[in-house]
């Protein structure tokens, strides 16, 4: 009787284990089927390439290149910032920081990522916006600029944790070599420990563009979603997940406008498919040391 | 070039570093503080308790907490459940063979893929295909999807830690495998598993996108009554009334940015405290 009770369970739990995979494999199905049946309709070249995104115009126009560059502008900007501020604090974190202290620098640092998306829009928004405005003497406040800062704050705690944890895992006996030849602690880190701690720190920085790829409501409320290929910085953007954010309210369903919609979530999938498996690459890559 | 003394140069680069570290932690604190400052006037008995009136413009914000609570509640009961089985299998059971290897790379996917993505996903596999409309469940399963990858993660971590003398020992005993599961394993990994679910708890409560299009409601004055009403969700309602709603009280939209973020940090505080005294505890 046990047995039998086990073997359900132990089935039970293997079907669980495998859901994973049924789940991708689910939502790249129906992004797949929505967004073939779009192709069918609009071309997939003019899709990726279109310059402009006039989904209510007749005949409509579902180009996403001025989104795509929207998407890359803000990430490149958000990175620009988040890459060398998460790993200088990273180093600092688990090389350098006074025991007592680390464990409270760690927790300021996490607590970023636990703030909800739709409070950090809401305060880039009502604060961060205005200053851009005015300081930069420009029309909006509401800028692919501002949303770089606001993304790269979000970005900041996975760049940091996972750096950290990459930093921490060099072995002792590197760092002990090199203070026997007489390095400093910081000649020490710059030539020893960044160099084997790189893998983690790729993977760290891939992890953290695919979170800021990925976010949307931010995104949404700070980037001003002007869908326009943008000339500078300064000037309003709008991201793919901000479009679908946005429009899916307003679509018929089964309509090509919400199968365009689908047709963006399908590109997204495979970015950030792409990006986090390069993360895990590297993540593997430095465990194995 | 000047080279400088590497002495010098070590100062210089901590008192960088360190600054660098100021710059990473100062943006939450100011966030933190300028939403204390601005909300906490508003915040009383009556806005966590009241309905929202004129618009959504004065009153209270009861039914988006109820709400949230709800669409939260569900979807921790559904994946909390999944996760655990799965991470069993994959600690436990699964051997390193190609199947295993795909399970790893499809959490490693889920984790990545963004939250819009599954609220397009909930909105046409659970709203439209199956037939839930727009409500609690469709949203709860929405968010169980997503929150499967860290749950996962985290209960395996915890079952990991448990030494596999444990189960040696048991094993040992005659025990058969999921006996020893059942009985040695699991209850000493409970404390992370259940920290783990908690720290997902405080996260999907913030989360907007996934309810975007499968739970939340605009304006809907009452509480739910069954699992597939519509409601009102907290983070939602925050983007309605910050950027939908003209002639808003500012400070209105800062109490209720202040209460969902008071919802999601102690929960995480619980939760990092609970790892605290978990770990002191340990005898291993």
């Amino acid at each position: 009787m046990r047995k039998i009770k086990d073997d359900i369970i132990e089935k039970i739990i293997f079907f669980c284990g495998i859901l994973s995979i049924v789940f991708v494999v689910l939502i790249f199905g129906f992004l797949i089927k929505e967004g073939i049946s779009f192709f069918k309709e609009f071309g997939i070249v003019d899709f990726i390439i279109g310059k402009f995104w006039y989904p209510s115009a007749n005949p409509p126009e579902f180009g996403i290149l001025s989104l795509i560059v929207g998407s890359v502008l803000v990430t490149v900007g958000a990175c620009i910032i988040a890459v060398p501020v998460g790993i200088m604090a990273a180093v600092y974190i688990s090389e350098l920081a006074p025991k007592q202290i680390k464990d409270i620098l760690k927790s300021l640092v996490e607590l970023m990522a636990a703030v909800p998306s739709v409070v950090i829009g809401f305060v880039g928004m009502v604060s961060l916006a205005p200053l851009v405005r005015v300081f930069f003497n420009i029309p909006t406040g509401l800028t692919a600029f501002t949303g770089s800062i606001m993304l790269a704050f979000m970005a900041m705690p996975t760049i940091v944790t996972i750096s950290e944890d990459a930093i921490r895992s060099v072995p002792w006996q590197y760092k002990e070599g090199a203070f026997a030849l007489g390095a400093t602690k910081w000649q020490t880190i710059r030539r020893i420990v960044l160099k084997a701690a790189m893998p983690g720190i790729i993977a760290a920085i891939m992890l953290g563009i695919g979170r800021v790829i990925g976010e949307t409501m931010a995104v949404m409320m700070i980037t001003g979603n002007a869908a326009h290929i943008p000339h500078s910085i300064f000037e309003p953007v709008r991201t793919m997940t901000a479009t679908i954010a946005a429009e899916m309210g307003e679509t018929v369903t089964g309509g090509l406008h919400y199968r365009a919609l689908f047709a963006i979530a399908l590109v997204l999938f495979f970015i950030t498919f792409l990006v986090n498996f390069i993360a895990d690459l590297f993540l593997g890559r430095s465990k194995n040391k | 070039m000047i080279k400088l003394n590497p002495k010098l140069s070590q100062k210089f680069a901590v008192a960088f570093l360190f600054c660098a570290t100021i710059v990473a932690i100062i943006p939450v604190v100011i966030i933190i503080f300028i939403i204390i400052k601005n909300g906490y006037s508003a915040i009383s008995l009556e806005f966590l308790t009241a309905m929202p009136t004129n618009g959504m413009r004065s009153g209270g914000i009861f039914p988006a907490i109820v709400g949230t609570l709800s669409i939260v509640f569900c979807a921790i009961l559904i994946t909390l459940p999944i996760g655990v089985c799965a991470a069993i299998y994959l600690n436990e059971y699964a051997k390193d063979t190609l199947l295993t290897r795909l399970i790893k790379l499809a959490i490693v996917n889920l984790a990545g893929i963004p939250s819009v993505v599954y609220g397009l996903f909930g909105l046409g596999i659970f709203v439209m295909f199956l037939g839930f409309g727009v409500s609690i469940i469709a949203g709860a399963l929405t968010l169980s999807i997503m929150e499967l990858p860290v749950i996962i993660t985290t209960a395996r971590g915890a079952l990991n830690s448990v030494p596999p003398a444990f189960r040696e020992a048991s094993l040992a005993l005659g025990v058969s495998r999921w006996q020893t599961i059942r009985h040695i394993v699991l209850p000493n990994a409970l404390p992370g598993i259940l920290t783990g679910a908690i720290l997902s708890i405080a996260r999907i409560s913030g989360e907007t996108a996934p309810i975007l299009f499968t739970a939340a409601a605009f304006y809907l004055p009452h509480i739910p009554r069954s699992p597939f009403d519509q409601v009102m969700a907290l983070p939602y309602h925050l983007y309605i009334i910050s950027t939908q709603i003209p002639n808003m009280p500012k400070n209105i939209i800062f109490a209720t940015a202040l209460v969902l973020l008071m919802m999601v940090l102690s929960m995480s505080l619980i939760a990092i405290i609970a790892r605290i005294y978990f770990r002191k505890r340990r005898k291993w």
